[in-house]
């Protein structure tokens, strides 16, 4: 049984994390939990929870700038900025019922520390692109703060960046100050169908490459597609690519008669409006149109060159049994993989080479997460910068050991 | 400025060196001659000069590796110098440094539309690349105003902005990819053409690190395609009060305008006589604010603006109809630099950024420093984001008067910092910043981010003396101090 530790102020969090070094033990780092499920097991006695440091201790809507502690619910944070008809840009998801739990229980400081981003990545960038500042504690037990809460800064490195991503293996952050925007007056997508993966790739660069200021663009197989709760995605029985413009109205319904003349070559055009649109975006960002995952299944998210994506497609499903999907223009794929002990690692991994993009396992077993890499393996000097760095933050391997990699 | 104790016996070793360098890379490219050397002496912030050791000028990745390699090993410092257009010093040689430039690198290597990205050498201009994808369609966003001479290397190590970037982010926010040389010649590449990092986000951490982790050799960078149209308006306001509640009005309504640029009566009036933009000379301040995207939406929202403009009190509403008179509102920020050059013999350009409802009470104190000072200030102010340029106007020739504007610089800082701001928007810290850290950071801050530097290059022989104001030996930062079960919370349950 693990014990939970669940300190209310930064300084709280710092003496446990001070007790934990003194005595050598390791602390999973927890928010909402709805996460706990990425990355290799742990195998910690204790935990030290986010959830006492929750709240938004600042909003100023006319300053683009929000600040909060780690463990507030996400669903919290998108209330309040629905009041001010604002947003996270970067489209945070929620995971939790891909990862076999429930939704709305996601925290800020584990969509942060996960470096998550939704459809609206290609456009707006993800967590790490909005994350202004933090205040953390290192493995050290030392409180630290980086950035700031404006915009425009270059003051000392951003460690924000590196905490971005680093799965709680690096500090507890305290504190997070995020950038936020004026939401979309309107969003509209165009769906074409389409069932080659090459031709969805070549529609979804023409999308982006045009002046029409696309904010999504993804590709559903028809098996995918049938699973939408939109019935006009769900009832045409097709492959489907979809491309998605938001904005101030007129601007949005000029924009969706331009793509659809620009890409009427491609295939049948239809056209979601706002209510389907957001619920077909929700539907994608969340993941939640892949085949629900039971036994050997693998949920694997595969970042890569958009226009790789087509053969790494075709590649992946000569070898695996395998559904997938594409998003952000044709650079993700998100993938369900069964019947492979290994989940698919193998295959992947040599499918998607060095240097080409990263795939991660998002879902898999106890065992498969402990046998097989988790996270992109990385070559041996980045891997020797990994090390120096989870040293410089985290020298003893207190903080969530050995869940990125093995020692990370 | 203090800057770390020259290593004599480097500076006994010169000749050796200068043989093994040219060893490594073509005779002509490594310069030993004062005369040639002079031209490397400062960058951009010229008011600190230092003679580099020697200058190397390799050509290719595995020269930069070997040069490393070998400065490693021989325990040489090494200072990387892109363009040479820092605003902060980050370029300042050291007297037993050598300066490595990377002038050679000057080619793009690789225009793929398919994955809407660029590959460049660091050499080639920031201007340049734009340039190299523009007939086409697309442009690179961030647009530094040094943008014809500063390099996108040189970008990267600073995360350089421009006025854009409110819209479209800065460096960081355009980077997909870097191929990078560390300290002891290993050459790593970081990233691709791909999306976010599979393991930690080394590439955020580089960007901006102002030439203390690695030397760029590769850059791989998106591009966007041009917006269908833009236009501008000229607003002119009766006080900077009224300007800045424009300003937050037009956020607060859900505009996010492509640049939105302010400047204060001094800068309006120097502006003015070196261009002859148009500009209102009786406002206080004016306001550019520029829209950008489908034809549609710009013009409903030069609507929406100007109709929050006057009811924010604006005196004079200029709306731009075709690109000629676009560029012709821009004119005189463009050249505000220069302008204000020409009625100071120097001036000393500053880079606070601070959160912008503070923005009439900051430049109140600033008009209080000026007086107390007894130097002239004109500000340019990227309203949108809340970097603030004041440049402080002064004499060099007046023994004293550039201390002065030193101090008036660095009140101006603290006072950014006071407000909830930061010490630098977009010019990096650099030599200039240095010992003004500790006003944002604490030693724990400072120590941490030491640390970074130490898992990147250990010997710390890149760049010294540049960024932190203390320099510690990376021995010493890696110690743990254990300082548990001192209850300093009793109610805390224990391991």
């Amino acid at each position: 049984m693990i014990e939970t530790f669940n300190p209310d102020s930064a300084d709280e969090a710092g003496a446990i994390v001070s007790d934990a070094l003194a005595a050598e033990t390791p602390l999973e780092i927890v928010g909402g939990g709805s996460l706990r499920g990425i990355g290799r097991p742990l195998e910690t006695g204790y935990a030290l929870s986010t959830a006492g440091l929750s709240g938004v201790s600042l909003y100023e809507p006319e300053e683009l700038v929000l600040r909060a502690g780690p463990g507030t619910p996400m669903s919290q944070i998108k209330m309040q900025l629905d009041q001010q008809g604002q947003m996270l840009a970067f489209e945070p998801p929620d995971l939790g019922v891909l990862m076999g739990g429930d939704s709305e229980q996601g925290t800020l400081g584990g969509i942060v520390a996960g470096n998550l981003a939704g459809p609206r990545r290609v456009k707006s960038g993800a967590a790490r692109d909005h994350f202004l500042g933090v205040e953390a504690v290192s493995g050290r037990g030392e409180l630290f703060k980086s950035g700031g809460r404006v915009v425009k800064n270059v003051t000392g490195y951003d460690l924000c960046k590196l905490l971005a991503g680093s799965w709680g293996t690096l500090g507890v952050m305290t504190e997070i100050t995020v950038k936020v925007l004026p939401a979309p007056e309107k969003t509209r997508t165009v769906l074409i169908e389409c069932a080659d993966a090459a031709k969805a790739v070549a529609a979804m660069t023409q999308a982006l490459s045009s002046p029409h200021d696309v904010s999504a663009a993804g590709w559903v197989p028809q098996a995918v597609a049938s699973r939408s709760s939109v019935s006009y995605v769900s009832s045409t029985q097709k492959a489907l690519v979809a491309i998605r413009a938001e904005g101030i109205g007129s601007s949005v319904e000029a924009r969706c008669e331009a793509l659809r003349d620009e890409l009427a070559a491609f295939g049948n055009i239809e056209e979601l409006h706002s209510h389907n649109s957001s619920r077909f975006w929700e539907e994608m960002r969340d993941v939640r149109l892949l085949d629900p995952v039971e036994g050997d299944g693998c949920i694997w998210r595969i970042s890569m060159p958009p226009a790789s994506a087509p053969e790494l497609l075709g590649g992946l499903h000569d070898a695996l049994d395998m559904e997938a999907f594409l998003d952000w223009g044709g650079g993700l794929i998100w993938a369900h993989v069964c019947g492979m002990a290994d989940g698919g690692s193998y295959v992947i991994r040599r499918a998607l080479g060095t240097g080409q993009g990263h795939a991660t396992m998002i879902r898999g077993s106890l065992e498969q997460r402990l046998i097989h890499p988790v996270f992109q393996p990385e070559p041996a000097p980045i891997e020797k910068l990994t090390r120096n760095l989870k040293e410089a933050f985290d020298p003893h391997g207190i903080l969530n050991p050995n869940r990125m990699y093995d020692g990370i | 400025m203090r800057m770390p104790d020259p290593d004599q016996d480097v500076l006994a070793r010169r000749l050796d060196i200068i043989a093994a360098l040219r060893k490594i890379v073509p005779v002509e490219g490594v310069i030993a001659e004062e005369e040639e050397l002079r031209v490397y002496e400062c960058d951009g912030l010229t008011a600190y000069r230092q003679l580099p050791m020697i200058v190397v000028l390799p050509e290719t990745t595995e020269q930069v590796s070997r040069v490393l390699a070998y400065c490693h090993e021989q325990g040489i410092k090494i200072v990387p110098r892109g363009a040479g257009t820092s605003l902060s010093g980050g370029a300042l040689p050291l007297e037993d440094g050598i300066t490595l430039g990377l002038g050679k690198f000057n080619r793009i290597l690789d225009i793929d539309y398919g994955n809407r990205c660029v590959t460049a050498q660091p050499g080639v201009t920031n201007l340049a690349l734009t340039q190299a994808v523009s007939a086409d369609g697309f442009y690179y966003a961030p647009d530094p105003s040094s943008q014809i001479a500063c390099s996108i290397g040189g970008n990267v190590a600073e995360n350089s902005g421009g006025v854009h970037c409110l819209k479209y982010g800065l460096t960081a926010n355009n980077l997909l990819g870097i191929e990078m040389v560390l300290m002891d010649g290993e050459v790593v590449r970081i990233g691709g053409k791909h999306l976010d990092a599979g393991g930690y986000d080394l590439m955020g951490v580089v960007t901006g690190s102002e030439g203390l982790l690695g030397v760029i050799t590769e850059v791989t960078v998106r591009i966007l395609r041009s917006p269908a149209t833009a236009r501008a308006l000229l607003i002119g306001f009766p006080s900077s009060e009224s300007a800045g509640d424009c300003v937050a009005a037009i956020i607060a309504a859900g505009i996010i305008p492509g640049g939105m640029e302010m400047m204060d009566r001094p800068a309006i009036h120097a502006a003015e006589a070196f261009v002859n933009a148009g500009y209102p000379m009786d406002a206080e301040a004016l306001l550019i604010v520029e829209l950008d995207g489908p034809q549609v939406e710009v013009d409903e929202l030069i609507g929406r603006v100007e109709k929050i403009a006057r009811e924010h009190r604006a005196e004079s509403v200029r709306i731009s109809t075709n690109e000629i008179e676009r560029e012709n509102f821009w004119a005189g920020r463009k050249a505000a630099f220069p302008a204000v050059g020409r009625i100071s013999p120097d001036y000393y350009c500053m880079d606070g950024t601070i959160p912008r409802h503070r923005l009439s009470e900051v430049l109140n104190r600033m008009t209080e420093l000026s007086d107390h000072y007894g130097l002239r200030v004109a500000n340019v102010f990227h309203a949108g984001d809340g970097n603030l340029h004041p440049l402080i106007l002064y004499n060099a020739n007046n023994p004293g008067e550039l201390e002065k504007a030193e101090a008036f610089g660095a009140d101006i800082l603290k006072l950014c910092v006071e407000v909830g701001g930061v010490l630098t928007g977009e010019h990096g810290v650099g030599v200039e910043k240095r010992d003004l850290m500790g006003e944002m950071f604490t030693e724990n801050d400072l120590n941490q981010q030491q640390r970074v530097k130490c898992a990147f290059d250990p010997t710390q022989r890149l760049n010294p003396g540049k960024v932190f104001p203390t320099l510690h030996r990376c021995a010493e930062l890696g110690r743990v101090h254990i300082q548990g079960g001192q209850t300093r919370f009793p109610d805390l349950p224990r391991f």
